[in-house]
């Protein structure tokens, strides 16, 4: 039957009618039911009370688009032959584009350093296009974070941001009460995430999957929620203001004497301070992607890999996973403490609404969009969805509109990320990428 | 090489309860130093049970499984993790059906069975992030392991391709070079001949052979195809229905009526009355 469906769609005739409209008829049904009611009748408020005012038109059209919709979907890219691959894009393509990457991969990455290094001094950069490349910045480095805990780990956590928010009010608090430096609380909040991470981590690492999801992320909101509730330490929905600015070493970034611009001889500017925090940003993700990298040329990194791969082999050949679990847990949230503690410094105010749910999906979304266990990938994926976010705000309404429907289109086009090729850690001849469908993904993906 | 008749691993009154089913029952045997011995038995014996309370990947209801290292010292497998069991009484273990890290190299695969010696000769990796040299010596000398077991199983060629794109019997051959590469004292084969063509199998004999003559590794081998077993093992125990019914060497067994009852020589025709005797056997035996 499938059969004689094909070879007729091949001929351009014989198409099953019958079938199509029935499908039809199912989705103007299901249109009707779900437009009919959210869309044909819309409640105003009137003088006097409610009045409901009848959209049967708006309603017609809607259903009309969707059915014509499915009516093309089915005529064109359903009629696929079944079997092969699930994505709609020819094998043979996909194939090019793996190599063309793999090609550029060695050059682009080295571009993209200088670009970022020589950016702040670029004729077109003003403040915002500034403040938007520390935005970046920021979710590279968490995003090289916590591609360490779902990349190479394969755990899927959920709740990345509450690290993220630990580092962050480590910072705040430590600042308020002990009047401690940026510079010496910056390690100091990455060990107390680190520590929160191991602190949750060993309940947590036993489950498998989903469940390990659903808990990590239960624990991301109950940070959230501890620091919204305890207010006479946190500040409560309040926040914590006033947070010390980051010094250049000791020198701060202020007008007049014993300022930067005075102690280099330059006139004041307050972008100086701005480009700082670019640098800075720069440096830590840099830290972190150097860490990373040379993580994964270790026994402790290639054991995150193979836990990823298979974790009943793993303990088979001695390996202690529940260890090798804590420190890949430990590890992603030192870094999300690092990066806390700069976006309290940068922003000079947090309160618990920085750190909710939709940062830790952005920040996954960071790392499965740009291929799980991908560097490069990560940079690629943070300045497609951040920079997008900017370019499509005027578009306020339809913002998180398009950012789903080209996560979905993403998705369907490349399952694996957009780098999901795997590089081996080690080699004894030539190093050959892993293709990606034959690398594991984990628990719970 | 120490005293051939000497005990690398006793078990005793080995029981294993699934709910209502038996899947071992009062279990005992010994497996000798330098001596490569099977545990076979028809499909649903509980063979690959045994090995899973072994490698501690099941806790056992009742029984203790002692390992008696070469160094003198003995370990209570029954009250080890898993992992531990690996890493400190030095026995390793295969999957009946492979369990490779598919998406790393054959080498990473090699690699990561020597990760405890290399975690610490990276001083818990803080060493390794720095490059020390005793870490660099650790790393060279364990790539040479794992070429050294390239090259015994054939595969130097493609020592830098994903595991999961080798052919089925290579993937055999480098689970058994993986299990090698954490330096065992006993390494455990669940049924390594499954699945494998004459020639292949044929390999793996050798493989075996070469492992017991030159390691001093003790060889425990599962298997339900009698015939592999006989050319190569030293010593065969019998189990069916979580009963062992023989203990001996290949002749023995060969000979044993309770055997060829359970198993051997069982013409097509035969079989409905052999089936009626196993069972027999088997409730006599739990009598
Ligand atoms: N985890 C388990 N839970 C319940 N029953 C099991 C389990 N593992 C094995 N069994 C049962 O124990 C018996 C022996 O199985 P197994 O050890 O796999 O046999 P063999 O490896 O000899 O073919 C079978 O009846 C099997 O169904
Ligand atoms: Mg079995």
């Amino acid at each position: 039957m499938a059969e004689a469906t094909q070879t007729g769609a091949a001929a351009g005739g014989g198409l099953d009618l019958s079938e199509i409209g029935k499908d039809l008829a199912i989705t103007a049904l299901l249109g009707a039911a779900l437009f009919g009611s959210t869309i044909a009748f819309k409640t105003e408020t009137a003088t006097g009370g409610l009045s409901l005012v009848l959209r049967f038109e708006s309603a017609f059209f809607v259903i009309a688009a969707v059915v014509v919709g499915r009516l093309i979907l089915l005529l064109t890219v359903w009629r696929r032959p079944t079997g092969g691959d699930r994505t709609f894009v020819p094998q043979a393509l996909q194939l090019r584009y793996a190599d063309f990457l793999a090609k550029t991969g060695k050059a682009f990455v080295p571009i993209v350093l200088l670009f970022a290094v020589v950016f702040p001094f670029l004729p077109f950069t003003d403040r915002y296009l500034l403040d938007l490349g520390i935005l970046i910045l920021t979710y590279v480095m968490l995003g090289w974070g916590l591609n360490i805990v779902v990349g190479l780990a394969g755990l899927l956590d959920l709740g990345y941001v509450a690290f993220y928010a630990v580092g962050a009010y480590s910072y705040a608090l430590l600042a308020q009460y002990f009047g401690l430096s940026f510079w010496i609380c910056l390690p100091l909040a990455g060990i107390l995430a680190a520590f929160w991470g191991i602190i949750l981590g060993f309940p947590v690492l036993r489950l498998r999957g989903d469940y390990l999801a659903i808990v990590t992320l239960a624990f991301g909101e109950i940070i959230r929620i501890v620091l919204l509730n305890w207010y006479n330490f946190t500040g409560g929905p309040d926040g914590i203001s006033g947070i010390p600015r980051p010094s250049f070493f000791g020198i701060p970034f202020k007008r007049g004497e014993g300022g930067f611009a005075d102690f280099f001889g330059l006139d004041y500017s307050s972008i100086h301070r701005i480009i700082f925090l670019y640098f800075l940003i720069l440096i830590l993700a840099l830290i972190t992607n150097f860490v990373t990298i040379r993580l994964r040329r270790l026994p402790i990194g290639r054991a995150w890999e193979a836990l990823r791969e298979d974790e009943i082999a793993c303990r088979s050949l001695g390996l202690n996973t529940t260890s090798i679990k804590l420190t890949a847990f430990a590890t992603g949230a030192m870094f999300a403490g690092f990066a806390g503690s700069f976006f309290a410094t940068r922003q000079g105010f947090i309160s618990p609404e920085s750190f909710t749910f939709i940062e830790s999906a952005l920040i996954l979304a960071i790392v499965v969009l740009g291929g799980m266990g991908s560097q490069i990938g990560v940079v690629i994926a943070s300045v497609a969805m951040i920079g997008g976010f900017e370019i499509f705000r005027e578009a306020e309404q339809y913002r998180m509109l398009i950012f789903g429907l080209a996560m979905v289109m993403i998705m369907i086009w490349r399952p694996r990320g957009l780098i999901a090729t795997r590089e081996p850690s080690i080699f004894l001849k030539e190093k050959k990428a892993v293709s990606a469908d034959m690398v594991a993904q984990g628990e719970g993906h | 090489m120490a005293d051939k008749k000497a005990p690398l691993l006793t078990v005793e009154h080995l029981t294993m309860r699934f709910g209502g089913l038996l899947a071992v029952n009062d279990l005992s045997m010994t497996a000798y130093r330098g001596d490569i011995t099977a545990l076979i038995g028809p499909n649903g014996a509980g063979k690959t049970t045994v090995f899973n309370c072994l490698t501690g990947f099941y806790k056992p209801t009742e029984g203790r499984i002692t390992m008696h290292r070469n160094d003198g010292e003995d370990f209570l497998l029954e009250r080890m993790d898993d992992f531990r069991i690996t890493k400190n009484a030095r026995f390793a273990r295969t999957f009946q059906n492979i369990r490779l890290f598919g998406g790393m190299t054959v080498l990473e695969n090699l690699m990561i069975a020597q990760h405890n010696p290399l975690m610490r000769a990276s001083k818990q990796t803080i060493g390794g992030i720095f490059g020390i040299a005793s870490f660099k010596r650790a790393e060279k000398e364990a790539i040479e392991r794992a070429e050294y077991w390239l090259e015994h199983i054939n595969l130097t060629q493609r020592a830098d391709d994903a595991a999961a794109d080798l052919p089925y019997g290579d993937q055999r051959k480098l689970e058994i070079a993986r299990a090698m590469c954490t330096g065992p004292e006993l390494l455990c084969l669940d049924e390594p001949a499954a699945g494998l063509n004459p020639a292949e199998s044929e390999e793996l004999n050798k493989l075996l052979l070469f492992v017991r003559a030159e390691c001093d590794t003790g060889i425990l081998l599962i298997e339900h195809d009698m015939n592999v077993v006989m050319g190569i093992s030293d010593h065969i125990i019998v189990l069916d229905y979580g009963v062992k019914i023989a203990d001996g060497t290949a002749e023995e067994v060969r000979s044993d009526p309770k055997v060829i009852a359970a198993y051997l020589g069982v013409e097509d025709e035969e079989v409905d009355a052999v089936g009626h005797e196993i069972e027999e056997t088997a409730a006599e035996v739990r009598q």
